[in-house]
């Protein structure tokens, strides 16, 4: 199947996941969250959020623990980055291949 | 009605009666008076368009490129030096399939710096995605910035008419300035396939991925590769839907051309020159000349450029002896654009039949070196003589 019958004749994206593509596959580190440093994990309180505020992918949750769509998280590190507890660390994705296979 | 103008007028009178809503544009001689006159109209309120000034060529399609987007029927014009400051922009608007049109006033580009007439900016321009015509008189430069419009609107692909500097822009001759319903009859208002809008908001030719992908709403979207395909896919049908923009501008105006092609005293032709622009018609007086010492030749003006009529102009040459290209620009490292292009052509129609003409190659009015009818003669009798020159001669050079 091709896109001869794709409605428009130009590139055109709409708001929303993936309309950049899988961007997941760039990644070359992943985020893990400690919860014992994570402060809304920690108070079991909706609050902080500074991970989800400045990623630029929309593509952690404003949830108790943050998730990481990882379909289309590009390992941009910015969340580590701002994040003022440092619960954020940027892990090489080599170190997820075995567990990815099982 | 007939009025008397220049070249620059004939232009500026067609495009206000194609109502644009919006013109930008950067004064650059031989086209500036285009643009004064447009901003006099705009001004005067016998044209309804925003005139946005602005800083430079490529900030003028920069904003065609946005208001056409907007769903806006847009104009800009430029030459020379102007033209290659916008080509960013130029390859933008056709990959972003807006029907922009733009007169190109046929300058030499610099080095060294020179104002006056040959074609090497437009030429240059070929293989941007821009459909082009070309025009050889004033009718001709009216006419076809109202047929362009529709073409442009038809194909969603960007038109640049082109015609030459000084020679046309500053000259001035008797044309037909149609009256407006007739324009309006023949140019319905712009009705964009798609326009922005803010309630649906969209990233338009955003970074577009090697290969296919998903859309939001789980459609199979296009690659670069399937989005720059169809644009070369709707240049060759536009060869088609030229054919319907000419008869249908006969029917509403009585003036009817060849979409691609103007032969004059081809028919019973052994030798054809061909060329772009009001060189055909100078070419007219020789074949005249020629004519009268019993030399069997005629002249063939190319006006559809891009895309390239390459069947019509195989059919057109069919059965000739030799043909003889003259161009005002070059494909600097080899030859003329046009003659290789026609060389194709005939390669592609008639290869292996042994009906191959001759092609021959001359290069004139490089910078507006001056192109005297008499030389023009001179080489065309010398070339039907010959009829064997391996490199591109250039007429009149004093080396």
């Amino acid at each position: 199947m091709g896109t001869r019958h794709y409605r428009r004749k130009t590139s055109h994206s709409e708001h929303g996941p993936g309309d950049g593509g899988r961007t997941g596959s760039w990644r070359v580190e992943r985020p893990v969250f400690d919860r014992n440093l994570c402060i809304p994990c920690k108070r079991n309180k909706e609050a902080c959020f500074i991970c989800w505020l400045f990623c630029p992918e929309i593509v952690i949750s404003r949830t108790i623990p943050p998730t990481v769509d990882l379909e289309y998280c590009k390992g941009c590190g910015i969340c580590a980055e701002e994040c003022p507890t440092k619960a954020i660390t940027m892990v090489d994705e080599a170190k997820f291949a075995e567990e990815d296979k099982e | 009605m007939h009025i008397i103008e220049d070249g620059n007028a004939a232009a500026a009178l067609g495009v206000r009666l194609c109502r644009p809503q919006v013109i930008a544009a950067y004064p650059i001689t031989p086209q500036t008076p285009v643009t004064e006159k447009l901003s006099e109209y705009v001004e005067e309120g016998s044209l309804s368009a925003q005139y946005i000034p602005v800083e430079s060529e490529h900030s003028a399609l920069a904003v065609c490129i946005a208001a056409s987007s907007a769903g806006a029927r847009v104009f800009t014009a430029t030459s020379a030096n102007g033209l290659l400051y916008m080509h960013e922009q130029v390859q933008w608007a056709a990959g972003a399939r807006l029907p922009i049109v733009m007169c190109v006033v046929n300058r030499a580009v610099g080095a060294p710096w020179n104002i006056w007439n040959d074609q090497q900016d437009s030429i240059s321009q070929r293989d941007t995605g821009w459909i082009q015509m070309y025009c050889a008189d004033h009718q001709q430069i009216l006419d076809t910035v109202i047929k362009a419009y529709w073409l442009a609107e038809k194909v969603s692909i960007p038109i640049m008419v082109c015609y030459d500097g000084y020679i046309l822009s500053h000259t001035f001759m008797p044309f037909d300035l149609p009256e407006a319903r007739a324009v309006d009859a023949f140019l319905p208002p712009f009705q964009p396939e798609y326009a922005l809008n803010p309630r649906e908001p969209a990233n338009l030719n955003t970074v577009t991925l090697p290969d296919v992908r998903m859309d939001v709403h789980g459609e199979l979207a296009h690659g670069y590769m399937e989005i720059r395909y169809l644009l070369q896919e709707d240049l060759r049908l536009a060869l088609g839907a030229a054919a319907e923009m000419e008869k249908r501008f006969a029917g509403v105006f009585g003036r009817e051309a060849d979409p691609y092609l103007e032969p004059y005293r081809c028919d019973d032709a052994d030798f054809v020159a061909v060329g772009l622009g009001s060189l055909t018609y100078q070419l007219r007086v020789s074949v005249d000349a020629l004519r009268a010492e019993g030399i069997r030749v005629g002249v063939m003006g190319v006006r559809f450029y891009r895309p390239f009529p390459d069947e019509a102009i195989a059919r057109a040459l069919t059965g000739k002896t030799g043909v003889i290209v003259f161009e005002k620009a070059l494909s600097y490292g080899y030859e003329g654009a046009l003659a290789s292009d026609l060389k194709s052509a005939l390669y592609e129609y008639l290869g292996g039949t042994g009906r191959l003409p001759t092609v021959q190659n001359f290069i004139a009015g490089i910078g507006g070196r001056e192109i005297h009818t008499q030389d023009l003669t001179d080489t065309l009798r010398a070339a039907i003589q010959a009829r064997v020159s391996k490199e591109p001669a250039w007429i009149g050079l004093k080396l």
